[in-house]
């Protein structure tokens, strides 16, 4: 397995960047995090294309920098693909040479398998001999994704690369992502604000404010840490659920899922029994009662839980984060005066009403 | 009236100081435009001040100290004169250097301006593609740039063909040696020899009209590429 470690300190006017992680990288790898956390910083001194005056990156066992030794391997021979946010195609150049630009530069000869290869998984076949100025956006972003991939790059890094699209292209381009990343296995680092991304793509999650890396571990844990919604923000402290699509319901018009014993109803998607769905639920829209009060409750979704802990909220001093058990965990949000009332003990067992669902369709 | 018979001395020595000029000015105007574009330094604007300058200093005060640094005391002519065997001035050579810096803005100008329109961007991409940055210049950002090159090209060209007052100074006015076109017509008129410099200065209108006129056209055809 690949393993990744660097460590950066690089100051830009106000802004101070430090990291220091080691990691194993495969998959998707997100970086999170509000804007100005030093996302991009973090990839641009990945790329070679900015510099950290203190500086060390290795890559498996190939020192791409190390400014104790003085090395510093400059980007153009780094075996890395860059999707810029921006797409930034060569406006001279049509899409064919914009996608030969890397391939002939590290595949001088034997590199038409590989380019029909990726031309194919990203969908150019009809328009490689177009303008790079006659594209939609996601097209573009597509070009540019094909461009960097036939570099054969070890590591992808992607800034942002949806954010300049609308919804319904985000959506469109998403499938081409796990495509290319389920046939070709190469590790990617992705930067985003979206949860749907991060939802669809996302395996691994550097959590990262104020150039520094707070959190780092999987998703459900990381979106689970109740003493990081400081630097999450508070809409996205909660639970991540791996589902399985059961059945539509076509009289409520609702989507029934599955996961372990529990079954869940969200409002109706286009999908097919037995599509796996990664859903969200936020930590503030789980309610808890002591009673399975199903018949008198607008709620559609209440799961029998236990109560595993209960602590104070670091972000807000009303609140209380409780942590259930429901065949796994489950972050609850409540008032401190809710759980006076409610008197909850470690182990009591309780009911998890469920008020909003958030969820992502994932390409199996 | 009595078709003049006209001397193409001036005229060819005219055109060969604006293309031997215009080659002097991109080898040293590229790296200078492209250094203004991308350099950090706060100093920027002294630079930018100094590339400006001969565009309003008046060409006597330039031919002036051109003359002194080139001539046989001057800190450039004097080790040539001795390695060589002559000054600067009053040569050629002399005429090519002074017209480089006559020249020089309306090179750089629009060369620093496509460059700086360009900006880092699509040289980034074409790095992280496995481009050296000699490489991204030539097959990224040049290409890009075409539009300033043929403008910078034409008006270094045009600007040198017209020049009168650096060249006086600098050059005097010798046959076939400094005597360009602009002198010729000079001398004509102090000459009272009117229809000479009718059809010099006509000339040099219709041709600097001409090629102004075809580079607008070819930038009218060509796409400006900003990133």
């Amino acid at each position: 397995m690949n393993l990744l470690s660097a460590k950066f300190k690089l100051v830009l006017g106000e802004f101070t960047l430090k990291v220091e992680i080691e990691i194993p990288i495969h998959g998707f790898t997100v970086l999170f995090g509000p804007s100005g956390s030093g996302k991009t910083s973090f990839l641009r001194c990945i790329s070679g294309l900015e510099r950290a005056p203190e500086g060390f990156l290795q890559i498996e066992s190939e020192t791409w920098q190390d400014e104790k030794k003085g090395i510093f391997i400059p980007a153009h021979e780094r075996k890395i693909g860059y999707v810029f946010q921006e797409m930034r195609l060569f406006p001279h150049l049509n899409v064919e040479e914009n996608l030969r630009y890397g391939l002939k530069r590290h595949t001088p000869q034997n590199g038409d398998a590989l380019f029909s290869q990726i031309v194919d998984i990203m969908g150019l076949g009809s328009f490689l001999s177009r303008g790079s100025r006659s594209l939609s956006g996601g097209e573009k972003q597509r070009v540019a994704l094909a461009r960097a991939l036939l570099t054969r790059p070890r590591l992808l890094l992607m800034d942002e690369p949806l954010a300049a699209l609308d919804t319904k292209r985000k959506q469109e381009i998403l499938p081409y992502f796990q495509r290319m990343q389920y046939e070709l296995n190469i590790p990617i680092f992705y930067v985003t604000h979206s949860l749907n991304e991060v939802l669809q793509l996302i395996d691994t999650m550097l959590l990262m404010d104020q150039g520094k890396i707070v959190a780092a571990g999987s998703v459900e844990d990381v979106l689970s840490r109740h003493d990081l919604g400081r630097h999450l923000g508070h809409t996205l402290v909660g639970t991540v659920l791996d589902t399985t699509v059961v059945r539509q319901d076509k009289e409520f018009q609702l989507t029934v899922l599955k996961f372990n014993a529990h079954t869940l109803y969200v409002p109706r998607r286009d999908v097919s029994p037995g599509d796996r769905l990664r859903i969200h639920i936020r930590a503030e829209d789980v309610t808890l009662a002591v009673a399975p009060i199903e018949e008198q409750t607008s709620v559609l979704n209440v799961l029998p839980a236990q109560v595993i802990e209960t602590r104070p909220s670091v972000e807000d001093e009303c609140k209380v984060d409780v942590k259930l058990d429901i065949g796994c965990h489950l972050l609850a949000s409540i008032t401190k005066k809710s759980l006076f009332h409610l008197n909850l003990q470690s182990g009591q067992n309780i009911y998890a009403h469920i008020k909003a669902i958030r969820m992502a369709h994932e390409f199996d | 009236m009595d078709i003049p018979s006209l001397d193409y001395q001036p005229i060819i020595l005219t055109l060969q100081l604006a293309a031997v000029t215009v080659l002097v000015l991109l080898v040293i105007g590229i790296p200078i435009s492209w250094w203004l574009a991308h350099t950090r330094t706060r100093f920027r604007p002294v630079f930018e001040a100094i590339v400006a300058l001969p565009l309003v200093l008046p060409p006597t005060v330039l031919g002036f100290y051109l003359l002194i640094i080139l001539g046989p005391h001057g800190w450039i002519g004097k080790p040539v004169e001795e390695i060589f065997g002559s000054p600067l001035s009053f040569t050629f050579t002399g005429l090519v250097i002074a017209s480089t810096f006559y020249s020089l803005p309306f090179v750089v100008q629009p060369l620093y301006n496509a460059f700086e329109a360009i900006g880092k961007d699509p040289l980034e991409a074409a790095w992280t593609l496995g481009a050296s940055k000699w490489d991204a210049f030539w097959t990224v950002a040049s290409p890009m740039a075409l539009r300033g090159y043929i403008t910078a090209i034409v008006l270094g060209f045009a600007h040198t063909l017209g020049e009168f007052g650096v060249v006086l100074m600098v050059g005097g006015s010798i046959p076939g040696r400094t005597k360009v076109l602009s002198i010729e017509i000079y001398d004509r008129v102090e000459t009272l020899d009117y229809s000479q410099a009718h059809l010099l200065s006509a000339g040099l209108l219709s041709f600097t009209f001409l090629i102004l006129l075809i580079v607008y056209y070819i930038n009218r055809k060509l796409p400006i590429h900003v990133s």
